[in-house]
This record gives structure tokens, C-alpha cells and sequence, in this order.
């Protein structure tokens, strides 16, 4: 019912001081139901982050409008989470009340705040790192908490830009594989930005490839791989010969983008 | 036990040195060892190198002090307490001979004779080749070089030696044998001169403000005291001694008649206002040279071969007599050494001015004693203690009485009876006034307490007001850009520029420091809360939003928090530059305080004092930034890894 839809989204920044402008999105039609979990693939500038700004309210475009469960977007909200690709943690704050933050601010009893933040800490493996201080986490646990923090206040729609980007080959599949539970159990629609084919492909049951000058959606994908990675070990369908095939085939269309806007350029 | 600490000074002093000299060489010990073994596993440049080392800070701690103790004269008195007293008798014998000694080549190149000879011969010769022939007529020209001829024929008759007076040969030759007397009585020894019980009774060196005891403690002192007094006696039979001589006289006569002479022609005639001036001058330079040589202060060249010869052996038997003494003097007293004036001995040197750590110890417990009947604090107040406050003298001082003639109603009147019933607000404007008696509690007081309450109220004040300002200015547009040009164009101007404006404004007491304080630490605080507001990450900012936070909600638990290390650090330098303008601003004006100590102290050239609080003031500023530093690493442990 809570889907989120985007209507003829335009937006163009101009440069204060030039006078001159860049069309970081033009035209972006799509919905999204409760429950799908979207990747977004395409060239550096393209625009994703503009884009996943826009759902998020930071931003109001040009022209167009959004819309999640009937409601229009104008601003920020609990309903929208984001996750940012370094934590944004509270550095003066240990973990637990960085998670707390959100039902801190809706004034939450405390009893009950409690149950929530110990129940989440459990789900993304956080157990017993409660009065840490943040700033004594890795990157992949500063992640968790991120995670966390924002699945505590039970949002409609989750954003994610290049969360696993600053991590380790291997803590980023255990993430992975964190992400696939938490879209499983939660049945949360989802929104992830990436810059890796590979984890665009395993973490979308849709894939959109935009395409830079104006930023738009060039080519979408729907995929089985994420249904099959809540069964299956991410390695194994990572050597599956249709993951390759398709992985074959967006790497050259990101290619050819990129040379195209070098020899534009 | 204070008196006993206080008299034995120079005691406690030797086992401190002796203590600091066995720190200074066993820390090296150890230093040196240390690298040695280190040497091996450090490669150079590496910052761990830095770590540590505590055997080095005793090295350095205990040489600054051992240095303190050499050239403040603290190891000479500690170790050899009576030789200042010894040095002091010396010094009273080379004063009372030292208007012998000034004639003679001893302390200076020439005989003074020679001196004087060859000085006005030139002066002379420069006179005669000066003249303005265009002032003076043809016969009072010649007059005048008569007169400087004759100036210089007094010279030549008195450096003639067939010209000197028998009576001033004499006089000369017994002089000369007494002073030989003088050594060969030095030379005996001082075996069995005994001081006197009244000497003995005087305080030691230093413990008083007289500096130097002066009458002889040592058989030494009291032989040296007894020839000085001899010396005096001498000295004033030489200073009598003139060379007189009949041809000498009659030259003197006749040319002080000359100058009366042309003195008076100048008085009779008509002359412009201009050239009479000239005339004068020229005349009053020529009789200025002539009175220099009409008190027979010459002598022939030989005269003194006598004189000198005695005093030059007087001194050798002085070094002879000296013995240890002189080892000290040049070892353990650097400087000029002890000086005789009129009524007391003072120490000329470094000493003078860098007092020994001891008396700086001592001056420091009279000034911390908090009962001020028997002599403590300074001027009326304690240097750090409490009292009793009378509750109603802080309401008093909080509510101005202003507000109360504001509120509704008139003050009472006296009635037809002619009595005066008081109303509310009478009774309100009595408590405003600090009239009624509410109790009392204690507080601190003090010197050093209203300095440091001074900052910590202009702090708070500073605080209280430039966080939250400053934090606006990070996050609005508005408060920035309003305020910006105010408070940029006070801040660069040097606080105590301010002083001498705010001081009239708002009076010499505490509301005119508090205010100065005030507008530094406020300046401070804007400017590091602005810095740490407008340095949040847009992330934060923007994650917090996602999680519902209201503007107000973000002000106060994200973007509060993520300036706190600059406003920590803020705090820091305000409570520094605090304090380096409150003291500048107490000696500029104010009663109490430890800059207005240091202020009378230096009106009356108390050197103790001036140290003193110079050590409180360091002292207190190192205590406050460590207190800020372990404040700073407490708090906010995150700095520098969010
Ligand atoms: N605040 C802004 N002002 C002006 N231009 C902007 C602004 N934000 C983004 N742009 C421009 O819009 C375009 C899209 O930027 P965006 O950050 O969305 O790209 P992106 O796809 O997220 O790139 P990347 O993969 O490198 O993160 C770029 O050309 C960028 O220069
Ligand atoms: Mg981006």
C-alpha cells in the first residue's frame, strides 16, 4: 500500500557563480512497492545521490513530485531512513544511544526504548557492545550501528548510499548478507546505492543503470539473485554463469558511458 | 617553629643544596645510562623518543634551582654565613679610604693630579684658541689672555716641586707612615680581637630587612672594623691637605683681581642684550677653569710616590689578611660583592635583585599567613583564606535598588505623630540595600581569591552568553552576519587598550575588571563555538533529521556536541588570556588582587615580593591549564577520531 512513487522528477543545480546549470536529473518515472528492494547502478555524477537525497527530503526538485503511501515528500522524516556511506555516527555518544537517538527525540519511556535498542543491537550482531564508544569500532560495526539507529525508529523505506563502499572485501559479503536478512524479516522496501555490478546485482530484485548528461534511468533489470541469496551462499551464485552474463553486460554498458563522457569531455 | 625556620634560613638552605646537588648528579646518572641502553632500539626522529625521560626533568628542575641558589648569593650564605658580615667590615675600610685611593693610580690610570693637569691645560689652550675677538676691545682682549696665561702658570707652579709647601710635605709623609702602620697592624693577625656581645645579638644575614649585619661577628670583622675606623681619621687629615705656596698665591691674587675687573666693565657698559650674553659666557667659562686651580688640589708629580707606595701595600696586606674570604668572594658571590653605604652594607650584584629562594620561601609565609594582626596577608587582606559573608551583602549586591523603586506604591512618610511606619517597599528597599540581617556563610577571600573570582565570574558571565551566541552565528545566517562586524572589530584590540576606558566607565572595582574580562572570554567564546557549530558534518545534520529531531533538538544534541571540543578549547585560551589581562589591569588600578601586590611591591622595590607573586601568578596559571587539559581529555575523548 506504502508505495513510493516519483513523477516526472526533474532537477537542475545552477552554479552561483557561473550562472551556468547542470541537469543532474531529468525526467525520473518509477514506483516502487512496499517491500522491493532496488539497487541503482550507474557512472560517477550521474546523479543517484541527487536522486536518493530527493526521496530523502533534503533536496526538492525542480519539477516533479514524489509521493510514499499516498503522502508527498516536502521534507525530511522518521518514515524515510538513511544510512550514509561513513556511519554519521554521534562520536560523543556510546552505541546504544546512538541507536537510542531517534526514540530519544520522539521521547520513547525509557523501559521500552531499552527492549527496542537491545532488540536491534541482537539483529545486526552488536550484542554486548552497548556502552562502547563509537569511535572505537571498525568500520563494518560502525555500519551495524548505522543500520540499526535507523531501522529502531521502523521506517517505511530504507535509503542507502554506497553504505559498504569504505569496507573490506570481506566484511562488505557479511554485510551483504546482513542487508538480505534484514529486507527478509523486516520486509522493508529498500533503496541502495552501489558502485559495484557485483553487490548491485546480489542486493536488487531491481536494478536501474542511469545514465549521466542528464541523469536519467537508462535500462532496469529485474533479477532472482537477492531471492536466492537469502537460501544460498553469496559465493556460490556469484559463480553462477547467469550472474556473470549479466554482469558481462552492465559492466560494457558503464563502459561505453564512460568513454562516451570522455570523449564529450 | 615559623621564627626557628625563618632564622635558619641559611641552615635549611645548605641541606637543600646539598639535597638538589645529589638529585642533579645521580638524574644525569641515570639519564645517561638510559640513553645508553636505549640507543640500540630508537631510531632517530621517532616521536616516542620524546616519551617519558622523568630523570631528565630533575636534571633540568634541579640545575635551574642550583642556579637560582649561586647567583641570588644563596649558596655563598647558606655554606658561609658569615662572610657577608666579614666582606661587610672590608668593604667599610676601602670606603674609608677611598677618598685616598681616588688620588692615586690605584683604581684608575693616572695620578689625579695628572688628570687634572692635563685636563685644564686643554680646556685652556681651546679657551685662548676661541676667543670672539669681535666682543671684546683690543685692551680687554689682552686682559683676558693674561688671564688664561696666568691659569696656566698656577699649574706650573704648583707641579714644581721646589714650589710645594713644607707644611704639605709633612703632612704627606705622615700620612703615608700611618697608613703603613695600618698594614703592618693588619698583617699581626686579628688573634684575640673578640666581637663584641652586641654584634653577636644582631640577626643573620638576611633574616631581617636590614640585609647585612654590621657590626663585626669575627675576630677577622673586628680587626678590619677597628682599622677602618683608624682609616676615617686619616682620611679626614687628607682631606685638609693643601698645596700652598707663596709664588702660587701671589699669581692667584692678581688674577682673581682681573676677572673682578672685566666682570665689572661688563656691568657698566652700554652693550647690545645680544653681545653682553656672549661677553658674559665667555668670561664666566674662562674664571669657571681658573677656580678649579686656586684650591690647591695639584701637586708636583712626585708628591704621592710615598702615598702610594703605603696604600698600594695597605690593599696587599687587605688581600694578605682576606684569606679564605677572598676564595668566596670570587667563587660563591658573583657581582660587585658587598658595598659599604652611609649606614648599612648592601649586596651589589645579582644578588640584589634575584633574591634567594629561601627569603622568597619566607616572604611567601608571611604573605600566606592568614592572621594579619600578627603581620600576614598584605595590606589589609590575606593572600588566600575565608570569612564570613553576610548573606544580605550578596542579595544587595545581586538586586539593584532601581527595581524596587519601580514597583507600584510610594515609599513611606512619617506620620502627624511624627513617627515613621515602614511599608513593604520600604522593607523591600532595605533588603536591596543589604540592610537586613539574613545569616551569614562562609566564603572564600583573599588576595588570590578575588583574582581568581574575578575570572571565574567574567568566565561564566563569557560562557554563558558567547556559546550560545556562537552557536547561533554556526547555524543562521541572521545572528552571523549581525554580529559578525561587532565582534571582529573589538576582539583584535588588545585587551588592555580597553582598560583605561572601561576602568572610568565602570570604576576601579571589580565591575570594571569583571566587564574587561569579560568582553575577552566573551570575544573567545563566540568565536570557538561559531567554529565548532558551523564544523558539523552535513551527514550528522542530515541523519539526525532522518531520525525525526526537531531544529531545536538538533541545536542542542548534535550540533552543541560536536562544537564541544572547540568550546573546551575556547574555555582554555580565554582562562589564559583571562588572567594575563586581570593582573595587567590589577596593576593599573584596584586594592586588592595579586597583580595589586605586585604593583606596591615594585613601588617600593621589594624584590622578594615582586618574585613572589610572579611565582603565584605562574603557579596558578600552569594549575588552571592543567585543569582544563585533564577537563579537556575527560570529556571529550572522542576529538580528533569522529
Ligand atoms: N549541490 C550541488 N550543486 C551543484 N551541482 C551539484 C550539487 N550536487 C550535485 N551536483 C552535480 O550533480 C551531478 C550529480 O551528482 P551526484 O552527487 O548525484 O552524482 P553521483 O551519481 O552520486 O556520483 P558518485 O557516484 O560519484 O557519488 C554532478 O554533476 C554534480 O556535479
Ligand atoms: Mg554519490
Amino acid at each position: 500500500m506504502s508505495d513510493l512513487i516519483c513523477k516526472n522528477l526533474n532537477m537542475t543545480f545552477t552554479n552561483p557563480q557561473t550562472g551556468s546549470k547542470i541537469e543532474a536529473l531529468k525526467d525520473i518515472n518509477f514506483s516502487l512497492k512496499k517491500g522491493e528492494l532496488l539497487s541503482v547502478l550507474g557512472p560517477s555524477g550521474c546523479g543517484k545521490t541527487t536522486l536518493l537525497n530527493m526521496i530523502a527530503g533534503f533536496l526538492n526538485p525542480t519539477a516533479g513530485s514524489m509521493s510514499l503511501g499516498g503522502n508527498l515528500i516536502e521534507g525530511p522524516s522518521v518514515e524515510r531512513g538513511m544510512v550514509f556511506q561513513q556511519g554519521a555516527l554521534f562520536e560523543w555518544l556510546t552505541v546504544s544511544k546512538n541507536v537510542d537517538f531517534g526514540l530519544r527525540m520522539k521521547k520513547t519511556p525509557k523501559a521500552e526504548a531499552k527492549k527496542l535498542v537491545d532488540k536491534w543491537l541482537n539483529i545486526v550482531g552488536l550484542q554486548g557492545f552497548g556502552d562502547t564508544p563509537t569511535y572505537q569500532l571498525s568500520g563494518g560495526m560502525q555500519q551495524r550501528v548505522a543500520l540499526a539507529r535507523c531501522l529502531v525508529n521502523d521506517p517505511d523505506v530504507i535509503l542507502m548510499d554506497e553504505p559498504l563502499g569504505a569496507l573490506d572485501a570481506l566484511t562488505r559479503e557479511k554485510m551483504q548478507s546482513l542487508i538480505l536478512e534484514l529486507w527478509k524479516e523486516t520486509g522493508k522496501t529498500i533503496l541502495i546505492i552501489t558502485h559495484s555490478v557485483e553487490e548491485a546485482l546480489l542486493l536488487g530484485e531491481r536494478l536501474f543503470v542511469m545514465a549521466p548528461r542528464p541523469g536519467r534511468i537508462h535500462k532496469e533489470y529485474k533479477l532472482p539473485f537477492a531471492e536466492e541469496g537469502l537460501t544460498k551462499p553469496l559465493r556460490e551464485i556469484k559463480h553462477d554463469t547467469r550472474f556473470g552474463d549479466v554482469r558481462e553486460e552492465i559492466l560494457s554498458m558503464i563502459w561505453d558511458m564512460e568513454e562516451e563522457i570522455m570523449g564529450g569531455a | 617553629m615559623l621564627s626557628w625556620v625563618s632564622e635558619e634560613r641559611a641552615f635549611i638552605a645548605a641541606v637543600v643544596i646539598i639535597l638538589l646537588l645529589l638529585c642533579f648528579t645521580i638524574s644525569i646518572f641515570i639519564g645517561v645510562k638510559q640513553t645508553a641502553f636505549r640507543e640500540k632500539d630508537e631510531v632517530f626522529g621517532d616521536p616516542e623518543r620524546t616519551l617519558g625521560g622523568w630523570y631528565w626533568t630533575i636534571t633540568g628542575v634541579s640545575s635551574v634551582l642550583l642556579l637560582w641558589f649561586y647567583f641570588s648569593w644563596g649558596i655563598g650564605r647558606a655554606f658561609f654565613p658569615e662572610a657577608g658580615n666579614e666582606m661587610c667590615q672590608i668593604a667599610k675600610l676601602e670606603t674609608a679610604i677611598a677618598p685616598i685611593t681616588a688620588t692615586l693610580p690605584i683604581n684608575t690610570r693616572y695620578f689625579k693630579s695628572t688628570t687634572l693637569t692635563r685636563r685644564n691645560s686643554e680646556q685652556l689652550e681651546i679657551l685662548l684658541s676661541s676667543m670672539p675677538t669681535s666682543i671684546f676691545t683690543k685692551i680687554e682682549q689682552s686682559e683676558l689672555i693674561e688671564i688664561i696665561e696666568n691659569s696656566k702658570a698656577i699649574i706650573g707652579v704648583f707641579s714644581n716641586q721646589k714650589n710645594q709647601s713644607k707644611e704639605s710635605v709633612a703632612f704627606l709623609k705622615k700620612i703615608s707612615s700611618d697608613i703603613r702602620k695600618l698594614s703592618a697592624e693588619l698583617r699581626l693577625g686579628f688573634d684575640g680581637y673578640l666581637p663584641t656581645k652586641e654584634a653577636l645579638a644582631q640577626p643573620n644575614w638576611g633574616t631581617t630587612y636590614i640585609e647585612i649585619p654590621l657590626l663585626p661577628i669575627t675576630s677577622k670583622g673586628v680587626l678590619f672594623d677597628s682599622i677602618s675606623n683608624q682609616a676615617s681619621i686619616i682620611t679626614k687629615t687628607f682631606l685638609k691637605t693643601r698645596n700652598n705656596s707663596d709664588a702660587g698665591d701671589t699669581l692667584i691674587e692678581s688674577t682673581k683681581k682681573k676677572i673682578s675687573l672685566l666682570k665689572a666693565t661688563n656691568k657698566s657698559s652700554v652693550f647690545d642684550e645680544d653681545i653682553l650674553i656672549r661677553r658674559k659666557a665667555y668670561v664666566k667659562a674662562v674664571e669657571r677653569i681658573f677656580k678649579r686651580l686656586d684650591d690647591g688640589t695639584i701637586f708636583p708629580p712626585k708628591a704621592f710616590d710615598g702615598l702610594n707606595y703605603a696604600v698600594t701595600d695597605l690593599f696587599t696586606a687587605i688581600d694578605e689578611t682576606k684569606g679564605g674570604l677572598k676564595l668566596i668572594d670570587t667563587l660563591f658571590v658573583p657581582g660587585a660583592g658587598v658595598i659599604k653605604s652611609r649606614t648599612q652594607c648592601t649586596e651589589q650584584g645579582s644578588g640584589r635583585w634575584l633574591p634567594k629562594p629561601t627569603d622568597v620561601i619566607a616572604s611567601f609565609l608571611k604573605l600566606a599567613n592568614p592572621n594579619i594582626e600578627a603581620g600576614g596577608g598584605y595590606k589589609g587582606s590575606t593572600l588566600f583564606w575565608w570569612k564570613w559573608l553576610p548573606i544580605a551583602d550578596l542579595i544587595g549586591f545581586i538586586i539593584p535598588d532601581k527595581i524596587i523603586d519601580l514597583l507600584p506604591g510610594e515609599y513611606g512618610r512619617h506620620s502627624d505623630t511624627g513617627n515613621f511606619q515602614s511599608n513593604y517597599k520600604d522593607n523591600l528597599l532595605a533588603l536591596a540595600q543589604g540592610d537586613i540581617y539574613l545569616g551569614s556563610i562562609p566564603m572564600l577571600d583573599g588576595h588570590i581569591w578575588d583574582s581568581v573570582f574575578r575570572v571565574l565570574v567574567a568566565l561564566i558571565l563569557g560562557i554563558g552568553l558567547g556559546v550560545p551566541l556562537g552557536i547561533y552565528m554556526g547555524v543562521s545566517r541572521f545572528f552571523k552576519s549581525f554580529f559578525d562586524p561587532i565582534i571582529e572589530l573589538y576582539r583584535p584590540v588588545p585587551p588592555l587598550a580597553w582598560a583605561p576606558l572601561i576602568l572610568t566607565i565602570f570604576g576601579i572595582n571589580d565591575d570594571g575588571k569583571i566587564f574587561l574580562l569579560f568582553m575577552v572570554a566573551f570575544a573567545i567564546m563566540v568565536i570557538s563555538a561559531r567554529t565548532g557549530a558551523s564544523g558539523t558534518q552535513l551527514s550528522k545534520i542530515r541523519a539526525s533529521h532522518s531520525l525525526g529531531a526537531s531544529n531545536r533538538q538538533i541545536l542542542r544534541y548534535v550540533i552543541l556536541p560536536n562544537a564541544l571540543p572547540e568550546i573546551l578549547t575556547g574555555i582554555r585560551i580565554s582562562i589564559g588570556v583571562c588572567w594575563g589581562t586581570l593582573v595587567a589591569a590589577e596593576m593599573l588600578a584596584g586594592t586588592t588582587g595579586i597583580g595589586f601586590i605586585e604593583n606596591v611591591a615594585r613601588v617600593v622595590s621589594n624584590y622578594e615580593l615582586i618574585w613572589v607573586t610572579i611565582l603565584i601568578m605562574g603557579l596558578l596559571g600552569l594549575a588552571f591549564d592543567i585543569m582544563m587539559r585533564r577537563i579537556i581529555n575527560k570529556t571529550i575523548p572522542w576529538r580528533g577520531k569522529g
